[in-house]
C-alpha cells in the first residue's frame, strides 16, 4: 500500500464540519431510561445496563470489520463467524500454556497472560483472514450468489479444521482471577469483566474513529465506501485498501472471539456460526457500511437482549428481530444509511 | 417419445448422465429387495425426499438466482404440519390431508410475505433477511413446546395402511415382508418422482424460461416487459411449496419430527452442498447431488474409518480422516465445485457430451 500507507494527518483536507445526524445516538439513553421503570429496582437496572453494554461492545468489535468490508466491496462474508471461533480457540491454546498466570490473583500476571493471548489471536486470525480473502473471496468479486455460497463453504471447511486441530468437544476458557467477581456501587453489582469489556470496546471504537476520520487511510476508506470507482480513478488501489480492511476486520473479529469466549467461559466450534445472525442484524440496523451505525446497533442489540432477557425471557429470543423490524420501519436503510453513488 | 413428453423435453443429453439417472431410478425403486434391511431402505427414502427438497431449492437458486436461507423453514413447516395434525387428530387420512393443506397454506402466506417485502432488494439483503427469519422460526418451533413438542419433537402414528403392522400379503418376497412400511416407501418414492416431473415441467415451460432470463440478466428481462418482481416472487413461492411437500414426505416416513430433523441450519448447508455438487440450474443435478451426498453421509464415514486406521500412527492425518470429519471433505469439494464446475456434475457431463458430438 505504497500510496496509502502515509498516515499524514489530513485534518485540514477534511471539510470543516459536516452536519451530523445525532438522532440515532439518543436511542441508547432513551432505551435505557425506558427500561428503568420496567425493571423495578435501580440496582438491577445498573447490572442489566452494564451487561448489555458489555455484550454490545463485543458484538461491535466483531461486526465492525464486516460492515466496512461490505461497504467497500459489497462483499458480505457469511464466514465471518469462523474468525470468532478461531480467535477463541487460539486464546485457549495460549492461555492453556500459562494457566498459572491466569489463576494467580495478581492483576499484572493476569494481564501477562491475557494480553499476549489476545495479540496472538489477532495475529493468527489476521493471517487466516489473509488466506481467506485470497483463496475464498478474491475469485468471486461482484458475484453475490457465488459469494454467499463460497463464504459459507469456507466457514464449513474452517470450522471442520478447527475440530481437526482442537477437537469437537467444548473447551473451557477460564476468566483470569483478577477479572472475575463484581464491584459494588451502592447495592448494584457490576461484574468486573463487563466493565473491562466496555472499556476495551470504547477504546477500539475511539481508535477506529480516529483512523477513519483523522488519517489518510481512513479518508480513503470512507471515500471508497461512498464511491469506489472515483477513488480508483484518482489512482488509489482500492483492492489493496479492501484487502487491508478485510484483514483488520478479521483480526478484530478474532479479538472479539477471545472476549466473547471469556464472557461465556466455554467455547464450542459452532460459537461463531451461532453469532452470525446477530452480526447481520447489527449491521442491517446500523446501515450497511457505517461504523457509527454499527456501534449504535450493537449497543442497542446488547441492551435489548439483556432487558428483555430479564423482563420476558421468552420474548428475548426474538427481541433482535423485533428491534430490526422497528428500526427498519423508522429508517428503511438502517440508522446511518451510507450514501452510495 | 413418450419419455420425452414425461421429461418435458429436457432430456439428460449425455450418455453417462442417462446411465447414472437410470441407475439411480432403478436403484431406489428396487432398494427394499436388493439390499434388505432397514438401513438401506431408510437411506433410499431419505434420498427420495431430499431429491424433492434440493430440486425445489434449485428452482429458486439455480433457475431464478434467488438465495434463500429460509428453505428449511418451509421443509419444517411441511413436516410440522403433518406431525401436529396426526398427533392431535389421530392417525387418519383425513388428518394427513388437513395437515398437508394447512402446511401448504402457511408456507404460501409466509413465502409470499417474505417475497413481496424483500425480493425487491439486493441478493445479499434477501439472504440476510431470510437467515434472520429462519432463525426466528427455529427458535419459535423449539419454544412452543405445547404445540410442537419443543426440542424433543413429536412422535406420532401414521394411518395403519402405512405401518409394518399392516400385512399386504401373508407371503414374503425374497425374504422381504410385504407390509405397510414397504407401501409407505413406495408412496414416498412415487410422490418424489411425480413432484420432480412437475418441477421439470415448470422449469421447461415458458414461465421457466422467463425465470432463467431473470437469472441471466434481470435488467434485460425487465426491459423486455416481464415484471421481474412478480416472477421472482412466484418462483420463491413455488420453491417454498415444493419444500413443504418434501417436509410432508419426511414426516410421513420418519413418523417423527423435531427441530433437528427438519429445521436445523445443518440441513440448509447440506442442501446447498447437494445442489452445487450435483449442478445448479439442472433438475437432474438435484437427483445426482442428493444421491451422492446422502450415500456419502451414510457410507463415506465407513470408508474414512479405514483411512483413519491406516494413518493411526500419524497424529494430524489421523484426525483429518476421522469419520466425523466427512463434512470437511465435502466442503472442500463444494468450494472447488463453485469455482471450477459451477454447473456441477451434471453440467460437466453434459458439456463433455456436447463437445464430443
Amino acid at each position: 500500500m505504497t500510496t496509502t500507507a502515509t498516515t499524514v494527518p489530513a485534518t485540514d483536507a477534511l471539510p470543516a464540519e459536516v452536519k451530523t445526524d445525532r438522532l440515532p445516538l439518543l436511542l441508547i439513553p432513551a432505551l435505557a431510561l425506558l427500561a428503568l421503570p420496567l425493571t423495578g429496582s435501580f440496582s438491577t437496572w445498573v447490572t442489566l445496563t452494564f451487561a448489555g453494554l458489555a455484550m454490545g461492545m463485543i458484538i461491535f468489535i466483531i461486526a465492525s470489520g464486516l460492515t466496512l468490508v461490505f461497504g467497500l466491496m459489497d462483499v458480505l462474508n457469511f464466514g465471518h463467524g469462523l474468525f470468532i471461533t478461531l480467535g477463541a480457540y487460539v486464546a485457549v491454546s495460549v492461555i492453556g500454556r500459562m494457566i498459572g498466570y491466569v489463576e494467580s490473583p495478581s492483576l499484572m500476571r493476569n494481564l501477562m497472560a491475557v494480553v499476549p493471548a489476545m495479540l496472538i489471536a489477532m495475529v493468527v486470525v489476521g493471517a487466516v483472514g489473509f488466506v481467506f480473502e485470497r483463496v475464498i473471496i478474491r475469485p468471486v468479486y461482484g458475484q453475490p450468489l457465488k459469494q454467499i455460497m463460497i463464504t459459507m463453504g469456507g466457514m464449513i471447511v474452517g470450522v471442520e479444521l478447527v475440530k481437526v486441530i482442537w477437537g469437537a468437544q467444548a473447551l473451557p476458557l477460564p476468566l483470569p482471577a483478577a477479572f472475575s467477581g463484581s464491584l459494588l456501587f451502592g447495592d448494584a453489582a457490576v461484574e468486573k469483566y463487563r466493565l473491562i469489556t466496555t472499556v476495551v470496546g470504547l477504546l477500539v471504537f475511539a481508535a477506529m474513529l480516529w483512523v477513519l476520520s483523522r488519517t489518510k487511510v481512513g479518508l480513503l476508506i470512507r471515500a471508497g465506501v461512498q464511491d469506489r470507482e472515483m477513488v480508483e480513478s484518482l489512482g488509489y488501489r482500492i483492492g489493496l485498501l479492501f484487502f487491508g480492511v478485510f484483514i483488520a476486520g478479521a483480526a478484530l473479529a478474532g479479538l472479539g472471539g477471545v472476549m466473547w469466549g471469556m464472557y461465556q467461559q466455554t467455547i464450542v466450534p459452532e460459537m461463531g456460526g451461532a453469532i452470525n445472525v446477530l452480526l447481520f442484524i447489527v449491521i442491517i440496523i446500523g446501515g450497511l457500511g457505517s461504523v457509527g451505525g454499527c456501534f449504535i446497533g450493537a449497543l442497542l442489540v446488547g441492551l435489548v437482549a439483556n432487558y428483555t432477557g430479564f423482563l420476558a425471557p421468552k420474548v428475548a429470543l426474538f427481541s433482535n428481530i423485533l428491534l430490526m423490524v422497528l428500526i427498519l420501519l423508522w429508517r428503511p436503510q438502517g440508522l446511518y444509511p451510507v450514501v452510495k453513488r | 417419445m413418450m419419455l420425452g413428453r414425461l421429461l418435458s423435453g429436457d432430456l439428460p443429453r449425455s450418455r453417462v448422465l442417462t446411465a447414472v439417472l437410470i441407475a439411480i431410478f432403478f436403484g431406489l425403486l428396487l432398494t427394499p429387495f436388493l439390499f434388505p434391511g432397514a438401513r438401506a431402505t431408510n437411506v433410499a427414502a431419505k434420498i427420495c425426499i431430499f431429491i424433492v427438497l434440493v430440486a425445489s431449492f434449485d428452482l429458486a437458486l439455480g433457475y431464478t438466482g434467488i438465495f434463500s436461507f429460509a428453505h428449511t423453514m418451509f421443509f419444517g413447516i411441511g413436516a410440522y404440519g403433518v406431525a401436529i395434525a396426526l398427533s392431535t387428530l389421530g392417525a387418519t387420512w383425513k388428518a394427513l390431508a388437513i395437515g398437508t393443506g394447512a402446511a401448504l397454506m402457511v408456507a404460501l402466506v409466509l413465502s409470499l410475505l417474505i417475497g413481496l417485502f424483500s425480493l425487491r432488494v439486493k441478493a445479499m439483503f434477501f439472504a440476510m433477511i431470510t437467515l434472520a427469519v429462519a432463525t426466528a422460526f427455529q427458535t419459535l418451533a423449539s419454544q412452543l413446546s405445547a404445540f410442537t413438542g419443543g426440542d424433543d419433537g413429536l412422535s406420532f402414528k401414521v394411518p395403519e395402511l402405512l405401518t409394518s403392522a399392516f400385512p399386504l400379503s401373508p407371503h414374503t418376497f425374497r425374504g422381504v415382508a410385504l407390509d405397510g412400511k414397504l407401501l409407505c416407501f413406495y408412496l414416498v418414492f412415487a410422490a418424489a418422482v411425480v413432484l420432480l416431473l412437475v418441477m421439470l415441467r415448470i422449469v421447461n415451460s415458458p414461465f421457466g424460461r422467463v425465470l432463467q432470463a431473470i437469472r441471466e440478466n434481470e435488467f434485460r428481462a425487465e426491459a423486455i416487459g416481464y415484471r421481474t418482481v412478480v416472477y421472482r416472487t412466484c418462483s420463491s413461492v413455488l420453491s417454498a411449496l415444493f419444500a413443504t411437500l418434501a417436509g410432508v414426505l419426511l414426516a410421513l416416513w420418519l413418523r417423527y419430527n423435531g427441530p433437528d430433523t427438519s429445521l436445523s441450519f445443518e440441513i440448509m448447508i447440506n442442501i446447498l452442498l447437494m445442489v452445487v455438487i450435483g449442478g445448479m440450474g439442472t433438475m437432474y443435478g438435484s437427483v445426482v447431488g442428493a444421491t451422492l451426498f446422502i450415500i456419502a453421509e451414510n457410507y463415506l464415514q465407513d470408508l474414512m474409518k479405514l483411512a483413519s486406521n491406516g494413518f493411526s500412527g500419524v497424529p494430524f492425518l489421523r484426525d483429518l480422516f476421522h469419520p466425523d470429519r466427512w463434512l470437511l471433505w465435502l466442503g472442500i469439494l463444494f468450494i472447488v465445485g463453485v469455482y471450477r464446475f459451477p454447473a456441477g456434475i451434471v453440467g460437466k457431463l453434459r458439456f463433455s457430451a456436447w463437445k464430443k458430438s
